[in-house]
């Protein structure tokens, strides 16, 4: 039962993380010049009668407290309210840009890892000239911003070459795939340079270990002493960096959906700031402090598979 | 045939201005156990390692290395895993490092044969637990994680794992050192228990000279690369015939003896980047003449007992002392 215990308290946790969150999310707004009566009247002078209509209909007259107090009751039935920039619920917004979003980070992320993955086990075991050529990439890699890498694989693949298209997400799953890629692949090119960093790092380590010694002199094959007993070990700080790695994809997520043009969450989050759409930069922060925690709770959740000595959430071991 | 045969193996590392093995001569009868003994740095875990050819990177080699009549230092890689899986296993010192963390003891009883299709899984699992049982623990530890043994049970273990093979030789680094001292008799009269058992040749590797008496038929006296003196446990603790070896004996403290300064022997081994013209041990040798420092001496056998050599040049002068004289 320690592991049902286990979930029962980090759900706890999270519920108190998002209170807070959600607390840090909307007083930030309030913090930040301009309001949003401001942008929808964009600059032209209007009359007190319809400033107050605008007032009224987004409630921006009650105490902050009360504000917030009704906010939080309507988003905890789902109930984001209404985007002032599109004139639609956010809900609906955001179910509309939330799948592309997904599809980009779980493209990128597949990339990263079996890239990161193969290019740190082949540095690490083959040494010499090829560890050297890799580790030379991957530190162009992880000098390479996001949207530098973007613009230079729009101009090679998509204008140069022509493979792929330039901008958009696609419709259907297929096209989405096609439109992505580009996408993917720019914004997995410098967390590619970090993970397979970490995995070079993290086997030479193991490789050093008395139990490979051990496991070779016993006769066990080379492929299997890599495979069993130094990237095996391996996998606990690949697993901790995953985590690291999702939560960046999040974030970076934001300037290649502006580079590529692309309808998610990421580039939402960004048109509804520059446009003081309060209700929808409220959301898309909530979702994407929700999304850190669930990342969180999935890598807490597989370390005890990863490494036996770690058990969940207990502070004694026991025998 | 004997378990192990090394004849004047020499060993190279890039760096060092002589050899760190320098034509060492040593054999391992089936199922005879001999210690070898010297300080740390003498080459003693190299020599041993030599027998699987887990030599250093960079380290090259002469002379030829026998187990079980096949020369492990030209074998190819299918000998050398036949050789590592089914001939000769090593027991090393620190159970705790040698065993991985994450895998379960089961695991790593039966990962040598199995991967290498010795035995199938069934027939692996089965001997593991008879193994395990002659070590003196209980099946249910194949499920367990190293973590959730004690250092003592660990290299009972280890033991298991030795044994899994069936080798011919046994080959035990320090086994004892990294436990206290219960777990270390006890760990030691398995090991011996073992090898009546199996009939394995066993060569222990160890700097305790008491245990070194204890456990062995023949003790080999390593100094600086080099076997200083070979002879019967007995004969060899009673009647060293080289100075080294008598200095070795005199210098463990002693609960009867005068309190002060403890025994020791004078000096520091010679520095590997500085070449050796003579005996190694002249430098720190009461009973140095200028024919040690010249010219190395041979191993030369007591008048006696053919099978006690020295590589002394003034080998007589102990003939005949006590052994603490």
């Amino acid at each position: 039962m320690n592991f049902l215990r286990f979930a029962a308290r980090r759900l706890l946790e999270m519920a108190a993380t998002l209170l807070g969150a959600s607390f840090v999310v909307y007083g930030a707004m309030y913090l930040a010049p301009g309001s949003p009566a401001s942008f929808l009247l964009s600059g032209r002078s209007a009359s007190p009668a319809a400033l107050q209509a605008i007032n009224q209909q987004y409630h921006l007259d009650d105490p902050f407290l009360v504000r917030y107090l009704r906010w939080l009751g309507q988003v905890v039935r789902g109930d984001f309210g209404r985007s002032i920039t599109y004139r639609t619920d956010v809900s609906t917004v955001l179910a509309d840009r939330l799948p592309a979003t997904l599809l980009l980070v779980a493209m990128a992320l597949v990339i990263v890892l079996a890239a990161g993955l193969v290019l740190g086990w082949i540095g690490a075991v083959r040494g010499g000239a090829t560890d050297s050529t890799i580790l030379v990439t991957t530190t162009l890699a992880i000098g390479t911003p996001s949207f530098v890498a973007a613009v230079l694989l729009q101009g090679v693949f998509a204008v140069g070459l022509g493979w792929f298209p330039s901008s958009g997400a696609g419709e259907g799953l297929g096209d989405m795939l096609w439109h992505l890629t580009l996408p993917a692949i720019a914004l997995a090119l410098y967390l590619i340079g970090m993970l397979a960093r970490v995995t070079r790092s993290a086997m030479l380590e193991a490789l050093d270990g008395d139990h490979v010694t051990v496991a070779r002199s016993r006769g066990v094959p080379e492929r299997q002493v890599i495979g069993r007993h130094v990237f095996r070990n391996s996998l606990g700080t690949v697993l901790t960096t995953s985590g690291l790695i999702v939560s960046t994809l999040l974030v970076c997520t934001i300037l290649v959906e502006s580079a590529f043009s692309i309808g998610g969450i990421g580039q939402l989050l960004e048109l509804s700031t520059t446009t003081k759409d309060f209700p929808t930069v409220q959301a898309v922060s909530l979702i994407i402090v929700a999304l850190f925690m669930v990342v969180n709770l999935v890598v807490d959740l597989l370390h005890p598979l990863v490494d036996p000595r770690v058990t969940l959430g207990s502070r004694r071991n026991d025998a | 045939m004997n378990a192990l045969e090394i004849r004047g193996l020499r060993l190279r590392l890039p760096g060092t201005a002589r050899p760190v093995l320098d034509g060492v001569d040593l054999t391992v009868a089936a199922g005879e156990t001999v210690a070898l003994v010297g300080e740390s740095g003498s080459g003693k875990t190299l020599t041993s390692r030599s027998a699987l050819r887990l030599l250093p990177t960079g380290a090259t080699t002469e002379g030829r290395v026998l187990v079980d009549g096949q020369d492990v230092l030209t074998m190819d890689a299918a000998h050398l895993r036949t050789l590592r899986t089914r001939k000769a296993a090593m027991i090393f010192q620190d159970p705790r490092a040698a065993t991985n963390p994450l895998r379960r003891i089961g695991d790593f009883l039966t990962e040598s044969v199995t991967l290498t299709k010795v035995m199938t899984r069934a027939a692996a699992t089965e001997r593991a637990t008879e193994l395990l049982d002659a070590v003196g623990l209980p099946a249910t530890v194949l499920d367990r994680y190293p973590g959730q043994l004690s250092g003592g049970q660990l290299q009972r273990v280890m033991i298991a794992a030795a044994l899994m093979g069936d080798p011919t030789l046994l080959l035990a680094d320090e086994p004892t050192t990294a436990l206290d001292v219960t777990s270390q008799a006890e760990v030691v009269a398995l090991l011996d228990r073992l090898r009546e058992r199996f009939g394995t040749g066993l060569l222990f590797v160890t700097h305790d000279l008491g245990l070194a008496a204890a456990i062995s038929d023949r003790v080999c006296v390593m100094y600086v690369g080099r076997i200083a003196e070979t002879g019967p446990a007995d004969t060899l603790f009673a009647h060293p015939r080289h100075p080294y070896t008598a200095a070795l004996l005199a210098a463990p403290p002693r609960l009867d003896a005068p309190a002060g300064r403890l025994a020791a022997i004078d000096g520091q081994p010679p520095d590997l980047r500085q070449e050796l013209t003579g005996c190694a041990f002249a430098a720190r040798c009461r009973l140095a003449t200028d024919l040690c420092r010249t010219r190395a001496p041979e191993p030369v056998a007591a008048p006696a007992d053919p099978g006690h050599l020295a590589a002394c040049h003034h080998s007589e002068l102990l003939e005949g002392s006590a052994a603490h004289a």
